[in-house]
């Protein structure tokens, strides 16, 4: 208690403190009109407890048929033989030079088109977040499109890109690892922009003005202060990349043309072409060990991070470009060619046909191909897609969605804290697990009985809202946790049961990241290619495994068919998150889906 | 009638509330004075039914609050910066507490209406929440928690976010609405001028306990001990003090707020011996 706060509160209130006896009119006062006997009910405590594990259950018991058990069966297949559990498989696999090649090669390059994306996203988060000019608004929504373009897609126009024929044919680079890594880039290239870029928005620029002031010249400032505060944000950035690149599958099918496979290609080669599943199964189990050892890192890294930062609230402390700039506005340039002209020469060649410009590719979408390579035409599959990704949206928003009601409890007692831990991580699981071990899991597992699935349409749907749902956990749960607590207490003191808080308090809280990730789940589906091939049949493919399958085989009207569903989905996908960004920044705010 | 007795708070080892017993008669204002970190607005969670007990009962006109949750309790309560619904605006944050249902709706159009000019902001209802200015929000806040005419109003620091200047106007219009819609009240504050000012009786908190109660004149006089008379800006070295800080010791103890001991000064705070 300081002496002057409390003299100045004295002087204010002075004829009160001053008054010696106590004042008459200060006698107890009648009572306000007294409301009715409290509805004591003894159970609603325990009712509201069992209201929540209903809650919980029903998301894990969809995790446990649709993921778990797919994923039990996987592991079973691979460690066990015929006469019980044996490593024979893992020591055959692990006997032949090709496996040990493909696991460095996925190692290897995702770790190349990790850095590469780092070393291009840093200077392209300053330039988005430190610096202002015309037009950064929409130069920000643009950089995040490529992340929601669908693998198989993006596989297509850089093959196109670099093709004998193609805009960059010259280089020479056609079905070479660069064709790869720049394709990887053109993905993460967004990851490492708007995850730096959030992070160095908001940081503080005092102590870089406090370094500056001591001598220190810009670079090493920079060095000095702003790159150690970035650096956790950095690394994760660089571990979501190095993850999406190491599981990547859609884009080594389309480029790696045979000569270069990944983990996921060669269960995928094993499974579909080879038939061996026992090897498929161990090719698995070395991913998930794989993902699950750089997810734990990843972890440490995060909470190893998340103490030191001093971040500022939202208030814009961007300049102006300046000249001295020029070296990253130069990486910027690269950038944007590197994600324009793949999408560019996608577009102005599903407009050329054999017979000059035209939407020829575009109505042949309506046939099935030449040589019937498509069991139903395009169009079906447009339709399909549309279905299963609608379906798959509404799936995993409410299922996300349920979950977080329940992981952004913080409960006083030590069981329940530790249960929604458990909780957290296990729902964490399916972003670990890559895409093609889903779809190889439903394979073997959700084809006969007890759990036959094989004839239901609701497969595809499942499978892609297996993989969309923890990226709605991951967008919504943040921003719930963050909400002041006391907003919640504020509406029950009010006389809101629990139903109430929820709806009037964090429904309005979250409606943003909830439009966000609703937005991410449709594109997932839309464009969800490594499951999907597993589980869609001939007549459910949607309009991925469809390209894939007419790149499959050749034929200038698959290609141009191929071209054009591309283009369908690349409009598709980017329409539905430029929309939602359009829709959340107007706010003010930074919008809410950087944060995938 | 608010009962508390023998009320315990803990959170894991650290006991933030410990054994409070107090009685709040209908229409009766009570501050809660003490030190930030006394434990008097975790006092006051515990009421409103936010902090679980670790020990003792709350209760109200003999009914055990124990098993009712915050929503059914009845009572308002102010944030020390409001805590409006950012997503609301001025009505609709005022208008949450009123009971629902279709009949009710022209009815809290007027109630509305009629708080917001209780608190001085006729004309508020149609602005967000964002654009108002502190004091502003703080009458807001008042007028929310008084709404749904609450038995009992919870006030924790409703002034301490504000201005000095505005902190005056505030606290006068605070005084005149509780005492003209008669609402009992328990006041948490660290500031001894607005305790005075505005309750029947004050209660001064310190590490967890009620050390002394009573009218604000009493207390003012006879401050239990000499922490008690720094705390409250009274020269402990002057001999009527010495006197009075005693006798009001003696009071403290045998109303049974605080054990003998308690006056004492070392015994509640053996570090500052």
């Amino acid at each position: 208690m300081t002496t002057d706060r409390s003299g100045a509160a004295t002087t204010v209130v002075g004829a009160a403190v001053a008054a010696p006896e106590p004042d008459p009119s200060r006698a107890p006062r009648p009572g306000p009109a007294d409301r009715t006997a409290f509805r004591a009910e003894p159970g609603a405590a325990a009712l509201r407890r069992i209201g929540l594990l209903v809650l919980a259950a029903v998301p894990l018991a969809l995790l446990l048929v649709f993921f778990l058990y797919p994923v039990g069966s996987i592991l079973a297949l691979g460690l066990t033989g015929p006469h019980g559990p044996d490593l024979d498989a893992f020591a055959q696999v692990a006997a032949r030079a090709r496996f040990l090649r493909i696991a460095f090669f996925t190692v290897w390059q995702a770790a190349a088109s990790a850095a590469i994306s780092v070393i291009l996203g840093v200077p392209g988060a300053y330039l988005l977040y430190r610096r202002r000019f015309r037009g950064r608004a929409v130069a920000r929504a643009l950089a995040t499109v490529p992340f929601v373009l669908p693998t198989v897609v993006v596989g297509l126009a850089f093959r196109t890109l670099f093709a004998p024929n193609g805009w960059l044919g010259a280089l020479g680079w056609d079905g070479s690892v660069a064709t790869i890594l720049a394709a990887h880039v053109f993905f993460n290239y967004a990851v490492v922009v708007r995850t730096v870029g959030a992070t160095w928005a908001h940081l503080d620029t005092r102590p870089v003005e406090a370094a500056r002031s001591l001598g220190a010249g810009p670079v090493r400032a920079f060095a000095t202060v702003t790159l150690p505060a970035l650096a956790p944000a950095i690394a994760s950035a660089a571990i979501m990349a190095f993850l999406f690149c190491a599981t990547s599958f859609g884009v080594i099918l389309v480029l790696g043309a045979g000569r270069w496979d990944t983990l996921e290609t060669e269960i995928y080669r094993q499974t579909a072409q080879v038939g061996d599943l026992p090897t498929a199964a161990v090719l698995s189990i070395a991913q998930i060990v794989l993902v699950t050892l750089v997810l734990v890192g990843a972890a440490r890294i995060r909470r190893a991070g998340e103490r030191a930062l001093r971040l500022r609230s939202a208030v814009d402390t961007a300049r102006p470009l300046s000249k001295r700039d020029a070296p990253a506005v130069l990486t910027g340039v690269l950038a944007a060619a590197l994600i324009a002209l793949p999408i560019a020469i996608l577009v102005v060649r599903s407009l050329q046909t054999p017979t000059g410009w035209g939407l020829g590719n575009y109505r042949n979408l309506a046939t099935v191909g030449e040589h019937n390579v498509l069991l139903v035409p395009g169009t079906q599959a447009l339709a399909n897609s549309l279905a299963s990704a609608a379906i798959a949206a509404v799936l995993s928003v409410a299922v996300g969605v349920t979950l977080c009601v329940v992981l952004a409890r913080r409960p006083v007692g030590r069981l329940a804290r530790r249960a929604i831990g458990a909780l957290d991580g296990v729902m964490m699981l399916p972003l670990g697990v890559s895409a093609v071990t889903v779809g190889f899991g439903f394979l073997i597992a959700l084809d006969r009985p007890p759990l036959d699935f094989r004839s239901s349409s609701l497969l595809v749907p499942i499978a892609q809202a297996m993989i969309a749902t923890p990226l709605v956990v991951r967008m919504v749960l943040p921003v719930l946790r963050a909400a002041d607590q006391r907003l919640r207490q504020a509406a029950a003191v009010l006389g809101a049961g629990p139903v109430r808080v929820w709806a009037s308090v964090d429904l309005p809280i979250m409606s943003r990241a909830l439009g966000g990730a609703a937005a991410f789940a449709l594109a997932t589906g839309l464009g969800e290619f490594g499951a999907t091939t597993f589980v869609a049949r001939p007549e459910t493919v949607t309009l991925p495994v469809m390209i894939g399958r007419l790149l499959s085989r050749p034929g200038t009207v698959n290609t141009g068919m191929a071209l054009a569903a591309g283009v369908l989905l690349t409009v598709g996908c980017a329409a539905v998150v430029l929309l939602v960004d359009m829709v959340s920044s107007r706010g003010g705010r930074d919008s809410g889906i950087g944060g995938f | 009638m608010l009962q508390l007795t023998g009320v315990t708070v803990r959170y894991g080892s650290f006991t933030a509330v410990q054994d409070v017993s107090l009685r709040i008669a209908d229409g009766e204002v009570v501050a809660l004075l003490g030190p930030s970190g006394c434990g008097k607005s975790t006092l006051l969670r515990a009421i409103a039914g936010i902090e679980p007990l670790a020990a003792g009962r709350i209760e109200w006109d003999g009914v055990d609050l124990a098993r009712i949750p915050v929503h059914r309790r009845g009572f308002g309560l102010m944030f020390q910066d409001g805590v409006l619904f950012p997503h609301r605006t001025v009505a609709g944050n005022v208008g949450y507490g009123l009971p629902r249902g279709l009949w009710a709706r022209p009815d809290a159009a007027a109630r509305v209406t009629q708080l917001l000019d209780m608190v001085g902001l006729a004309g508020y209802g149609d602005r967000r929440v964002a654009t108002l200015s502190g004091g502003e929000a703080q009458r807001v806040a008042l007028a929310r928690a008084l709404a749904p005419r609450p038995r009992l109003l919870l006030l924790d620091e409703p002034l301490a976010a504000l201005d000095m200047s505005l902190r005056a106007g505030l606290l006068a219009d605070l005084e005149e609405v509780l005492r003209s819609t008669g609402t009992a009240a328990v006041f948490v504050t660290h500031d001894r001028g607005e305790a005075f000012a505005v309750a029947d009786r004050v209660a001064l908190m310190r590490a967890g306990r009620i050390v002394q109660i009573g009218a604000p004149a009493e207390v003012r006089a006879e401050p239990v001990d000499a922490e008690a008379a720094r705390f409250l800006g009274l020269d402990g070295h002057e001999g009527g003090v010495m006197h009075g800080m005693a006798r009001g010791a003696r009071r403290a103890a045998a109303a049974g707020v605080v054990d003998a001991s308690a006056a004492d000064d070392s015994s509640v705070h053996p570090q500052r011996r």
